[in-house]
């Protein structure tokens, strides 16, 4: 446990220097926000800030670590789940009325306002901030009586305390001021007023401009908007290397030798497993071939068996002897397949890595299986993105 | 008797030469000989929907693993017809996002079959090709439910004689990676008809995947299931569907539905008219009133599809009549050609086309034009969600009806030029 809350501890410090916790406490008692790393498996919340924590009724331990969707309950719209998770995945700002619950729960609404943070030296999605302001209950233009107080618990309870709570749930919805909000159970959508709009927008600059400051500190300055691709850095777009990360397996991606710049075939991602793997830093590998694993004893036959299987755009495995880091060997049952993006054009070739040693996981599956679901999920990852309008991988055709 | 002429697509590398057994299939003769990968699944107590789950998604999802191991499996072991991932796909310019792909190679140059279109509900038939007919290769995992805590795989199981064998085997003409068939059952030879047992299986796998981008779908007869064996479909695709994102107008139920925290809607501003279910204290409470939505929709004949979207969180039924607007003669010649049969994936908004110009001019208004000629009428969808609603047992109230008619019609006019219409509240700042 210990080191993945300093894993969550250091995704803040290690981008905007030790001093961030306290420069965020700083801010606006008022201010309920949360910070999110989608670079780490499940995209947990890094952060919460105190106003946000008094709001839901969390403490910080039980918030930090979690996914954003703890929040959500039975009445929360899925529509509007999707729109933030495709927002996410789009990496884009964007701006809801959404119904979160308490730890108590009772559901409240908020005005939630999503934005990324990137990375100004690669252009990487760093963290998401979610600001949220809630809505208070107010009478609509429409002229619609909303629900009264107290009504809002119906139908709307956490499981946790679903059951103390079963009476309630199942009081009949007559008790409702006009027939228009019969079976609506209380959960009438609440439009956020310009007051609320504006709060979102200024906490939002307020949150990013410290972030901006205190990233300097540490020496990688974050922005808020896209910066422009540079040449040559990755021809990895964000979105994919952040739907890449949730992959655990031990794997890299290398360009084809159809790009005359990358005839040598260079890595242009590694999976954290691959690291820890073969014990090497991600700044030593990317850039360089994947022959760098080899060594005195590798076969010579492996290697050719590989370049054929690239050469004629076909899947292989082979067992071949690499060595780490730190000079130790071990047989890799390597799998190297092309990957095709959405204009079905080979855009990659990914190598996975198994140690002949890996045993069957805890839910009975094999390393082999295993190693294909990675090729699937990187094919699929792929495949999508880069079909998206707007990706940065988009092709020019 | 109305029946249309089409080609019919091969799911399997058995369905052209179905003769007699002289391998691993999924007949009688076979399968309870056979040791199959089996993958069991959580079932001892019941299980909360996606809305209504508080417990956050394992980071490595099981059946996904297995399921895009498997089937990258059987693709090295070419099994395929052709490389679904070299089939260019985009997403059509608009504010519905819908998704075209070019696909060559899933059509065969045959000769067109003639499929009865006029019934819903038809008897198993032997003779013709079915699922118990595939080789055991094109099979991925048998899918159970378990006694463990936690979901399973085991590599090699018997098949007990005292649980009916559920099957996901690979479709052989793939529309996107990871494309399979969920067969419930299949010794027991069950026509193509929804039954509560065999839909909350389905739910049940939508929930193991645990993917927002796994989903599955079901065509009845008569709304373009081409084999008359019961079966889902599934794959991944990490986009959202049109249908995903458009608004929805919640519709008033009852007391008993309302406790089991099941809510209904409908479709507004999508051209195929239809209702969304979701939420639910488990899967069981929604599996069961969708099931009985769509056996009332087979009792009255009426052809529909189903879409299991966000997990097993939230359904799509679409009551539909192209088929037989088709064998009607009453479909256009220009829709006709472009040869897509609007089945679960073309009316969620993934269309499949076959021909290269059709897919550089694909356009929203394209797509909103072919599955406009999907949707009933705005008359006859409320007759038919009558029946539902009858079978459901959910009053709707007049002054509701009335109220939102005039706002109902004006959202299925086809899309103008400019930004998608979203509900109040939902400012999307791109």
């Amino acid at each position: 446990m210990g080191s993945s809350e300093e894993r969550l501890l250091e995704s803040l410090t290690s981008r905007y220097s030790e001093w961030i916790m306290e420069a965020l406490g700083d801010l606006s008692h008022d201010l309920n926000f949360l910070i999110t790393d989608p670079c780490i498996a499940g995209h947990p919340i890094v952060f919460a800030s105190r106003g946000f924590l008094t709001m839901s009724g969390f403490s910080r331990e039980e918030v930090v670590g979690r996914n954003g969707r703890i929040f959500q309950g039975p009445e929360t719209d899925r529509r509007s789940v999707m729109e933030i998770r495709e927002a996410i995945r789009e990496e884009r700002t964007m701006q809801i009325s959404l119904l979160n619950y308490r730890k108590d729960g009772t559901p409240h609404w908020i005005l939630f306002r999503l934005y990324p943070v990137f990375g100004r030296d690669d252009g990487r999605v760093v963290h998401f901030v979610a600001v949220q302001v809630p809505i208070p209950r107010r009478r609509s233009s429409s002229g619609r009586q909303v629900a009264r107080g107290g009504s809002l618990t119906f139908g709307a309870c956490r499981n946790e305390v679903r059951s103390d709570l079963e009476f309630r749930c199942c009081l009949p919805f007559d008790s409702y001021d006009g027939s228009d909000n019969r079976g609506l159970k209380g959960e009438e959508m609440r439009e956020a007023g310009d007051s609320e709009k504006q709060k979102a927008i200024d906490g939002a600059a307020e949150i990013l401009s410290k972030l901006m400051q205190y990233s300097k500190l540490a020496g990688r300055v974050v922005c808020g908007k896209r910066p422009s691709p540079q040449p040559g850095v990755s021809h990895i777009s964000s979105s994919l290397g952040t739907s890449l990360g949730r992959i655990k397996q031990s794997f890299v991606f290398f360009s084809c030798r159809t790009d005359p710049h990358l005839f040598d075939m260079p890595i242009v991602y590694a999976s954290d497993a691959f690291l820890s793997l073969t014990g090497y830093a991600r700044d030593e590998v990317l850039g360089r071939n994947c022959r760098f694993l080899g060594g005195p004893r590798t076969d010579v036959d492996a290697l050719k068996q590989i370049n054929e299987s690239i050469l004629a755009e076909k899947a292989c495995t082979v067992r071949i002897l690499n060595y780490r880091k730190d000079g130790t060997s071990f047989w890799n049952l390597l799998h190297i397949s092309p990957v095709r993006n959405s204009t079905g054009k080979i855009a990659f070739y990914v190598g996975v890595q198994v140690d002949e040693g890996a045993k069957n996981d805890v839910h009975g599956l094999s390393p082999a299986v295993r190693q294909l679901g990675a090729v699937g999920a990187v094919k699929v990852a792929v495949r999508s993105l880069s079909s998206c309008a707007g990706s940065s991988s988009r092709s020019s055709s | 008797m109305l029946t249309i002429k089409r080609v019919p697509t091969v799911l399997s590398n058995y369905q052209e030469d179905a003769a007699g057994c002289g391998r691993n299939c999924l007949g009688d003769c076979c399968l309870p000989l056979s040791k199959l990968p089996l993958y069991a699944f959580r079932n001892n107590k019941p299980l909360a929907t996606a809305a209504a789950s508080q417990v956050d998604l394992p980071a490595d999802f099981l059946l996904n693993t297995l399921l895009l191991g498997q089937w990258e499996d059987r693709m090295s072991q070419g099994l395929f017809r052709y490389d679904v991932t070299a089939c260019e796909t985009k997403v059509i310019p608009g504010g519905h996002g819908f998704i075209a792909q070019l696909n060559e190679g899933r059509h065969l140059k045959k000769r067109p079959t003639e499929f009865r279109v006029d019934r819903v509900l038809q008897p198993f038939d032997p003779s013709k090709f079915n699922f118990t007919k595939v080789g055991q290769e094109e099979v991925l995992f048998r899918f159970e439910a378990g006694e463990d805590d936690s979901s399973r795989f085991f590599e090699s199981a018997s098949v007990d004689e005292s649980v009916p064998p559920n099957v996901v085997a690979i479709n052989v003409s793939p529309i996107e990676y990871g494309h399979v068939l969920l067969i419930p059952r299949v010794l027991e030879s069950l026509p193509q008809r929804i039954d509560p047992e065999s839909f909350l299986l389905a739910l049940h796998m939508a929930h193991e995947a645990g993917s927002p981008y796994f989903r599955l779908g079901y065509n009845s007869l008569g709304a373009f299931a081409t084999i008359n064996h019961l079966h889902f479909q599934a794959y991944y695709l990490a986009m959202p569907f049109s249908v995903e994102k458009a608004p929805t107008k919640r519709i008033h139920i009852n007391e008993e539905l309302a406790k089991n925290g099941v809510k209904i809607s409908k479709l507004l501003n999508y051209p195929v008219r239809g209702l969304v279910y979701e939420g639910g204290n488990n899967l069981k409470d929604l599996s069961d009133v969708v099931a009985q939505s769509c056996i009332c929709l087979q009792e009255n004949n009426i052809p529909f599809n189903v879409l299991i979207s966000d997990c097993g969180g939230r359904i799509f039924l679409f009551p539909q009549s192209y088929a037989e607007k088709q064998a009607l003669g009453e479909v256009s010649q220009e829709l006709l050609d472009t040869q897509v049969n609007p089945a679960v994936w073309e009316i969620s908004g993934h269309m499949v086309l076959k021909r290269r110009n059709d897919y550089d001019d694909a356009s929203e208004e394209y797509a909103w034009r072919l599955l406009a000629e999907v949707s009933l009428s705005r008359e006859r969808f409320e007759e038919v969600e009558s029946y539902i609603f009858e079978a459901i047992g959910v009053l709707k109230p007049e002054k509701y009806e009335t109220e939102t008619k005039v706002k109902e019609e004006a959202s299925f006019q086809p899309p103008v030029a400019g930004p998608p219409t979203y509900p109040e509240g939902c400012l999307v700042i791109q």
